[in-house]
């Protein structure tokens, strides 16, 4: 467990130190000139030249990437140009907002796929599995950009019931949350309903039945604790699509999180910050699936087997 | 029972079937003919601000008194073109990388699996937010950041395949009679692995659909006066209230059209029998 642990830690790493290289040169290679973009086309040379220092833009590439790494390692993000605050001081004050956000909409969607996988898989082909597998196709369909406004629509402007933006009061959660959470939810649930029909066949499951134990007792306690480990992969890995999409999801509602955070730093042109929320972002997303594969690990005694023969 | 299953086929469920294909033939003609169709997507007409729907207007007036029927051509335009030039690109791209990388291994191999486990390890769209939003708006650069994220998928996909065939009987006899190597890739190999190649791309082509309203929503995309269904949903929801058809029709377009290719998509794959892996 121990050399599993060391061995899934190192890997994460590697592959945070390739994603910040990777989001450093793209920046670098696309066309266009940050500082000329920044100051217009009508700056004068000096002042140009006067950014180009501060950025560090007119060192070799090389050496900015050495020393970008350098201060990422050290959690130093830099100075957001636009506000001449620690960009990490902004994304920490941001972070609650999209940490809410995320964790309510993941339990939304848990409590939405749930019971529409199981119901779809144990009734499989009956009306029930169409109508909730259609559902479930419309979910996918159906973009956050498009999903929020039909719930701002239906539900705060036409019921009244939820506010139509902003974080104020535990009711303004709902909305943004359901939004993103249908969407996962969509997905989750075919998962459920997948991962269901094959444990249904199972011969423990058969055993279960034939000792007389009824069929609800079965579904509850021998086949749903088994479907979690797929789930909870799945859970990790949409949790990036979750991420990304809380980005629209907050412009929608306006909502004060990382993802708001990113499009603002964009729209005033402010690189570093951009640069270090898609790092930001990206970086919290290596970490949570490292942890799902651990917390995998932990949970299922033939994959920790597997890891330690490994 | 089975016969007559398959010999009975009633109207409706008639319809649903050929439905998709009928919204995306749509969504084709739009994109083609709509240059050609008087239409005037961006006149302004002030007496017409926020008109709903109704017999005589067809599907209403936006919020500058712009016909919402017209500038929707507009944008299926946007996002049938944008959608395939990052399917083209990414997939001559991905396809070429991943034969090349498949079929000869070694460091080559080594590098583009690191790339392509670094391009997955964190979610792409975000990536395409970032770089369309540094090299500003523009319908070039839409395409540009979406292919830099959507090779990624057709390289994995391509090398997985290539790795799966490329000690088959046939590829090693056209190597012992001494076939060139991009004769092997063209003619031995790409056709054998098209099918699940082209059946991601069907799903990719919805993603991109998505991708490029989702850029456009966010102002990275298409500027005014051009249209994209995304800064139509975008404009539509400051008079939610008001003017809801702002935002429901080309919403509605939207959903319909990546609806329809997901499920060409899917019937697609059971069509050609691939493996969803």
């Amino acid at each position: 467990m121990g050399n599993y642990l060391l061995l899934r830690t190192s890997n994460a790493l590697i592959v945070v130190f390739g994603v910040v290289s990777l989001v450093f040169f793209l920046i670098h290679f696309i066309p266009g000139d940050p500082v000329e973009v920044m100051l217009g086309e009508s700056a004068q040379v000096a002042d140009r030249e006067e950014l180009r220092e501060a950025l560090g833009l007119n060192k070799p590439i090389l050496d900015q990437w050495v020393n970008y790494l350098l201060q990422v390692a050290q959690l130093d993000f830099g100075t957001s140009l636009h506000s001449k605050q620690p960009i990490m001081d902004i994304l920490i004050e941001r972070l609650p907002a999209t940490l809410e956000l995320s964790f309510v909409a993941l339990l939304f969607a848990l409590l939405i796929a749930l019971p529409l996988g199981i119901v779809a898989a144990v009734r499989k082909g009956s009306v029930w599995d169409n109508s909730a597998m259609t559902l479930s196709l419309l979910g996918v369909s159906v973009p956050n950009f498009l999903m929020g406004p039909l719930l701002i629509l239906a539900f705060s402007m036409y019921l009244g019931w939820f506010p139509v933006s902003g974080r104020e009061g535990p009711e303004s959660v709902v909305l943004p949350a359901l939004t993103l959470g249908t969407a996962m939810a969509a997905i989750l649930s075919r998962m459920v309903r997948a991962t269901l029909l094959e444990i249904i066949n199972e011969d423990y499951i058969r055993t279960a039945r034939a000792k007389g134990l009824s069929r609800l007792r079965v579904i509850v306690f021998h086949a749903l604790p088994n479907t979690m480990l797929p789930v909870i992969t799945l859970l990790g890995m949409q949790l990036g699509a979750l991420l990304a999409g809380a980005v629209i999801t907050e412009i929608v509602f306006s909502w004060p999180g990382i993802g708001q955070l990113t499009i603002e730093a964009i729209n005033t042109r402010d690189y570093p910050l951009v640069q270090s929320c898609i790092l930001f972002i990206s970086i919290s997303y290596v970490l949570v699936n490292a942890g799902t594969d651990v917390l995998y690990s932990v949970l299922d005694p033939r994959v920790r087997l597997q890891n330690e023969i490994a | 029972m089975i016969s007559t299953q398959q010999k009975y086929v009633d109207p409706l469920s008639w319809f649903v079937a050929t439905l998709p294909l009928l919204v995306i033939i749509v969504w084709f003609l739009m994109a083609v003919l709509g240059s050609w169709l008087p239409l005037q997507p961006n006149v302004i007409d002030l007496t017409k601000i926020l008109v709903p729907p109704d017999v005589n207007n067809m599907m209403g007036f936006d919020d500058l008194g712009r016909p919402i029927f017209d500038r929707l051509v507009l944008g299926a335009g946007t996002s049938f073109t944008v959608a395939l030039w990052v399917v083209c690109i990414s997939l001559v791209v991905g396809v070429v990388l991943g034969v090349i990388s498949g079929y000869y291994g070694g460091w080559i191999d080594q590098i583009l699996v690191l790339v392509i486990d670094i391009f997955l390890a964190f979610p792409g769209i975000l990536l395409a937010i970032a770089l369309a939003g540094i090299m500003g708006p523009g319908i070039e650069n839409v395409v540009i950041a979406l292919s830099i994220v959507g090779w990624v998928g057709f390289a994995r996909l391509t090398r997985a395949q290539v790795l799966s065939v490329k000690q088959r009987e046939h590829i090693l006899a056209a190597r012992a009679l001494g076939s060139q190597s991009p004769v092997i890739f063209a003619r031995h190999i790409v056709p054998l692995i098209m099918a699940p190649i082209i059946v991601e791309a069907s799903f990719g082509i919805a993603s991109i659909v998505i991708a490029e309203a989702g850029l456009s929503f966010l102002g990275l995309g298409i500027q005014p006066p051009d249209a994209s269904w995304g800064s139509m949903i975008r404009d539509g929801t400051r008079y939610l209230l008001v003017a809801p058809h702002m935002v429901l029709i080309p919403g509605i377009a939207l959903m319909l059209v990546v609806l329809s290719v997901n499920l060409l998509g899917d019937r697609l794959r059971d069509h050609l029998d691939v493996r969803n892996n």
